[in-house]
């Protein structure tokens, strides 16, 4: 890199660290202190095992023990799991086949029917509750999964849709004529062609979705309860520091068990954010 | 392999009509051209003809079979696109495998046939890769392979080669002409290129505003064609086209304008000619001058290309300009005066309402 383009990405490489900076600092924090134990926290700051950052005895996993069993959080991961993989699956799995029939099939009202959908996005889902709710009870759907899976489907599927939507409505329309003299009918299209292709799209509406589901805590608290045996863990958490809300080594690692799942989905597809699978088809 | 007819076929997107009327008959077996400006509707045509476009009136026949109304895979026809359309996630051998799968075709043969057209055009090597790894002319390559290992009745082109680069475009144009020549399938070829039309076509159909202006082989588009567009459209550098007065003297007729005087020989002073006429000489058809020559125009020269195997000399006469084509060792000064002699043989006359070659 010679020294102009040096200078004149400095302002931008330093803007970046800091707001890395701002955003990792107290994770950093957080990520300690779970380790420490309570007498510890209690006395020092965590940025003092610094100095001695490597030497044992100062760590324990007693805190994510403890939150794990003890406040049964454990429960809550999986019932986090239980709602959030579901409901993204299938607001993932009904906005492929919109988006395709939007982007690529001729029908009366099709444009009507999408900015319709797109519409709905500007509904607050705070809006919903009420008129929502007395027909989960009547239908017996609140409080249970299958209840928030289809909440939660419904309020991601217009953005959802429209995402998807705009990725799919940007293939060469080339490939569907010659899928057509191939002898593809549109589902072979859509199945065999368009989802293949679609696949980094698909993968970031999924990371999208899923992490807004996981970190969800207010259609929760009105569609399931917070019953243990229901309750996900932003509820759980949330009545963690409620009840316990001096106890840091236990809020600290609570955190930190609701952030993991999130991290790994993030890090496992993130190269879909980055990578064109459309290079190389069309030239241009 | 069939012969392929268009009968009476108009396409209309609302208040526009792409494509009027056409007629056309596509023999079995031979390299048709469809070559025009753009919107011209050569591609609206072939789109037509692969099943891609719905035809407003008229029918398009292939073989003996009427197809307006029968989807493109049952049409038996496979299509090379401009922009190669490869399914981007499949490797080579899967897209041209594709169109056989969906026709069940069985596995070994599958094989086979894509083994034995990867051979043909040189892409064994690559049957594993993704379009994406592939240079330009190799992805080229495999879009005509998915169109051969189908071993369909018509093979549609649309302007296949635009999106390479010289070089290569000449090779593959080379390589398309061999094929053909092996292959012998109706071919129908779409470009706005004539110089690929004038290689490629055993006849080609020189388009422009929907309308056929010449269906013919192209040395005959080139010798005689049939209007003024089709005599400016065909043939690099564009033929001349100079306004003139058209008067018979002594059995002859005369054709003059302020920078020249040609006299016609007999044998083509038969015809009446209107006072008003344009006259059309190729660049090719204006050399150096000879002594006892009877028509000359002289052109002062603003700029000259070498090319090596021929010299261009621009100049202007009154307000149009001329571009001869003359012997490249030839020492021609820039703003100096030259001679040209006209071969009479070959010159074009033209109606100017009607732009209809009269001569």
């Amino acid at each position: 890199m010679n020294r102009r383009k040096l200078i004149a990405k400095t302002p931008l490489h330093v803007t970046i660290l800091v707001f890395a900076a701002i955003w990792i600092i107290p994770t950093l924090g957080l990520l300690i202190t779970s380790f420490r134990d309570p007498t510890n926290i209690a006395g020092t700051g965590w940025w003092t095992v610094f100095p001695k950052l490597f030497s044992g005895g100062q760590y324990s996993l007693e805190n994510y023990i403890g939150v794990l069993s003890g406040q049964s959080l454990g429960q809550s991961f999986l019932n986090s799991l239980i709602i959030s993989v579901p409901a993204t699956a299938i607001s993932t799995f009904i906005a492929s086949f919109a988006a395709f029939g939007f982007a690529w099939m001729r029908f009366n009202g099709r444009k009507v029917l999408f900015m319709l959908v797109v519409g709905l996005m500007v509904i607050p889902l705070q809006m919903t509750f009420i008129p929502v709710l007395p027909i989960y009870k009547k239908l017996q759907l609140a409080g249970t999964f299958p209840g928030i899976w289809l909440a939660h489907t419904a309020y991601g599927l217009p953005l959802t849709t429209y995402l998807v939507h705009n990725f799919m409505a940007g293939i060469p329309k080339d490939l569907f004529d010659s899928a057509s003299i191939d002898g593809a009918s549109p589902f072979m299209t859509f199945w065999r062609i368009v989802i293949p292709i679609s696949v980094p799209a698909l993968a970031s509406v999924f990371i999208f979705q899923f992490l807004w589901i996981w970190n969800d805590l207010l259609v929760a608290l009105i569609y399931l309860s917070a019953r243990p045996n229901v309750a996900p863990l932003t509820l759980s958490i949330a009545n963690l520091v409620t009840n316990r809300g001096q106890d840091w080594e236990l809020l600290t690692a609570a955190a930190f068990v609701s952030m993991a799942l999130p991290l790994v989905v993030f890090f496992s597809l993130q190269r879909y954010f980055v990578r064109g699978i459309l290079a190389g088809s069309v030239k241009g | 392999m069939a012969e392929v007819t268009l009968e009476n076929v108009t396409k209309r997107f609302g208040d526009f009509t792409a494509v009027k009327e056409l007629t056309m008959e596509i023999e079995d077996g031979k390299f048709t051209v469809l070559v025009g400006p753009s919107g011209c509707g050569k591609t609206t045509t072939l789109r037509m003809v692969a099943g891609l476009e719905e035809i407003t009136e008229g029918d398009i026949k292939i073989g003996e079979r009427v197809v307006n109304r029968v989807p493109p895979k049952d049409r038996d026809i496979a299509m090379v696109f401009q922009n190669y359309a490869l399914y981007p996630h499949m490797d080579v051998f899967n897209n041209m495998a594709f169109g056989l799968k969906l026709r069940k075709t069985p596995k070994a043969q599958i094989r086979e046939r894509v083994h034995e057209a990867a051979d043909l055009l040189g892409i064994t090597d690559k049957l594993k890769s993704k379009p994406r790894e592939l240079s330009g002319g190799q992805r080229q390559r495999v879009a005509v392979g998915r169109a051969i290992v189908r071993n369909p009745k018509v093979f549609l082109f649309d302007e296949p080669l635009s999106n390479l680069d010289a070089k290569l475009r000449v090779q593959m144009r080379t390589e398309l002409e061999q094929l053909h020549h092996k292959l012998q399938t109706t071919t129908i070829y779409v470009t706005h290129d004539q110089v690929e039309a004038m290689t490629l076509g055993d006849r080609i159909a020189v388009m422009k505003d929907g309308v056929v202006q010449q269906y013919a082989p192209p040395q005959e588009t080139y010798d005689h064609p049939n209007n003024q567009f089709v005599a400016g459209f065909i043939g690099s550098p564009a033929m001349n086209l100079l306004p003139a007065q058209a008067a018979s003297e002594n059995g002859r007729t005369v054709l003059s304008s302020a920078g020249f005087r040609i006299a016609l020989p007999e044998a083509r002073s038969k015809q009446t000619l209107p006072s008003s006429v344009v006259l059309g000489v190729r660049p090719e058809d204006l050399d150096g001058p000879a002594p006892d020559a009877e028509g000359t125009i002289t052109l002062t020269v603003s700029v000259t290309e070498q090319l090596g195997h021929s010299l261009l000399v621009y100049g202007n006469l009154d307000e149009t300009q001329i571009v001869a084509s003359l012997d490249p060792h030839r020492r021609v000064e820039i703003d100096s005066t030259i001679h040209l002699t006209v071969n009479l043989d070959t010159l074009h006359v033209f109606d100017p309402e009607s732009q209809e070659t009269l001569l």
